[in-house]
């Protein structure tokens, strides 16, 4: 199945944006994408082996999250993944310059 | 450094301006022309700019977060004009035009480019960009970057005439 690549996570794909991948469920299919690619392991997986919180994975249009069989769903060959990790931020704000700005106790 | 055209640029910042007082969010599609190594010359040049909407309307003023199902979308959208998501924008109504912890926590796309407007009482007042590197969680870090706008050529020569006009 294909397996659409996030921007970042191209330097590990050889600059691939889509990879194909075989499998017969979710899991499997990123068990042998890690297998093909192990460089993109540790930036999707955490050491204890859970998908990093950040990184959300679609089945076609369905976050596999929320899908009944979870990451042990079964999957198509015409199905896609698409990994896409999150993004949001806000102005609550404590700046790296503001940071610097702190006075030091002399 | 980013690069992009300024009716896009433009374009971001009045999003800013329409959704004060609440925060504003997009992504910029584009794509990457890399430096020599990986080097600071890398640029990320836009070629379309895709307005988002902001799914934390319980604090819209000082947060925002794209839904994933709608970047699955404008990835799809990207991939279809053969660009890829070189970017995200979004403004700070009434702060600086700087990165937050908030933003930096938040932030996971390596070698993006994050673009901040300061909206002052309304106003789009100043524009960032930050590019964040780093190659993973542990080293990314935000920097700062200047922002290259393209002016189409008769907009550059009626400035100038108007310039002139008013010395």
């Amino acid at each position: 199945m294909k397996i659409h690549i996030p921007t970042p996570l191209r330097t590990y794909t050889g600059g691939l944006e889509t990879v194909s991948i075989p499998g017969a469920t979710v899991d499997g299919v990123f068990q042998q994408l890690t297998v093909t690619y192990p460089e993109l392991k540790p930036h999707l997986f955490t050491p204890e082996g859970k998908l990093r919180s950040f990184v959300n994975v679609y089945l076609n249009d369905d976050d596999i999250r929320y899908l009944e069989g979870k990451q042990d769903t079964a999957v198509k060959d015409s199905d896609e993944l698409t990994i896409i990790p999150s993004i949001a931020g806000g102005n609550e704000f404590v700046t790296g310059l503001a940071l610097l700005a702190i006075p030091i106790k002399s | 450094m980013l690069r992009i055209e300024y009716a896009d640029y433009e374009a971001l910042r009045a999003h800013g301006e329409e959704t004060y007082p609440n925060e504003c969010c997009g992504v910029l599609l584009g794509k990457n022309i890399a430096g020599e190594d990986d080097s600071p010359a890398a640029i990320n040049h836009v070629q379309q700019i895709v307005r988002a909407g902001n799914t934390r309307t319980d604090s819209a003023h000082n947060r925002y977060n794209i839904a994933p199902q709608e970047l699955v979308k404008i990835q799809r959208q990207a991939r279809s004009f053969s660009l890829d998501i070189v970017g995200f924008y979004h403004s700070h109504p009434d702060h600086p035009a700087q990165w937050s912890t908030t933003d930096f926590a938040e932030a996971h796309w390596l070698g993006c480019s994050y673009v901040i407007t300061s909206i002052e009482q309304g106003k789009a007042a100043t524009t960032n960009s930050f590019l964040l590197r780093g190659t993973g969680e542990d080293d990314k870090k935000f920097e700062d970057e200047p922002i290259q706008i393209d002016i189409p050529a008769n907009l550059a020569a009626a400035a100038a005439h108007n310039q002139k006009g008013s010395a």
